[in-house]
């Protein structure tokens, strides 16, 4: 993966991560109004950057979800998660 | 429905090749305290909770240990890249080897299988939500000997990361649990 990806890809893992974190939060404080003001603003930060990683690298997640692609079919390609040298 | 995403929680890298590291850290893939048998446990039990909370508790915790289970394998997979049989005799690792390969099988550290002998579904939510509790500082137990045993500072860096993991889902747990005993001790007398 090139460095602009790997740049991508850190992005997106801290931005899931803080809304892991607040997803499991909020199951547990589900009337936290900050907490879910919060939630949405990183929800809305985090659709961009998948986007531009999605753009950059391929798709990220499965059976559609990562929305219409393009030719060719990169789901395929490597590295798989495990194989990244970061 | 699950859907798999691309891309590791946490990056996993490793400093150095480390076969015996590996077959320590083998216990968190398949041995009693270890991921699979997060995800399952959690996985399972979600079916007899009472509300709501509960079951979205165990769902999200579930599934992002089965993001953990995958750290682990990445770890293994990384510090045994490229090792020759002949590193394996030496690392003592033969009788692995001689079974599976370089394969990562659910085994812990001793090859022993994993089984969901290490997990329970008592259908009563206050039992199962008390195992949960145990079963995470188990699991942070766990990882904190596996930091001990190595002194690879980028490998530790991700066994850190699940060991926090271990300490926030403990605390999610025990408020589960308080929601759970404020619900049913409602039912009870209204
Ligand atoms: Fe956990």
């Amino acid at each position: 993966m090139d460095q602009l990806g790997l740049k991508l890809l850190r992005e997106v893992q801290e931005l899931e991560f803080a809304l892991i974190e607040l997803n499991l939060y909020l199951d547990t404080h589900p009337d936290d109004e900050a907490a879910l003001s919060t939630f949405n603003k990183l929800s809305t930060r985090y659709a961009e950057v998948r986007r531009a990683y999605e753009e950059q690298v391929g798709p990220l997640v499965n059976y559609g979800h990562s929305g219409p692609v393009r030719e060719p079919w990169r789901w395929i390609e490597e590295p798989w998660p495990w194989e990244i040298e970061y | 429905m699950w859907l798999y995403e691309k891309k590791l929680e946490y990056p996993v890298r490793v400093g150095k090749k480390d076969l015996k590291m590996a077959k320590y850290i083998l216990t968190q893939f398949g041995g009693p305290n270890g991921e699979l048998s997060a995800a399952i446990r959690y996985l399972s039990q979600r079916y007899s909770m009472p509300t709501g909370r509960a079951k979205g508790v165990l769902t999200d915790i579930g599934t992002e240990e089965l993001a953990h289970w995958e750290m682990i394998a990445t770890m293994i997979y990384k510090l045994t890249k490229g090792a020759t049989p002949e590193e394996i005799r030496r690392a003592d690792l033969g009788s692995t080897y001689a079974i599976w390969d370089k394969g990562i099988f659910p085994s812990d550290s001793n090859g022993v299988p994993w089984t969901s002998a290490y997990i329970n579904t008592m259908g009563d939510p206050i039992a199962d939500l008390h195992e949960d509790m145990a079963a995470e500082q188990k699991a942070r137990a766990t990882y904190e000997n596996l930091i001990n045993l190595t002194d690879d500072v980028d490998l530790q860096d991700a066994l850190k990361f699940l060991r926090e993991r271990e300490v926030v889902h403990f605390q999610r747990f025990g408020e589960t649990l308080d929601h759970l005993q404020g619900y049913m001790n409602g039912k009870k007398y209204f």
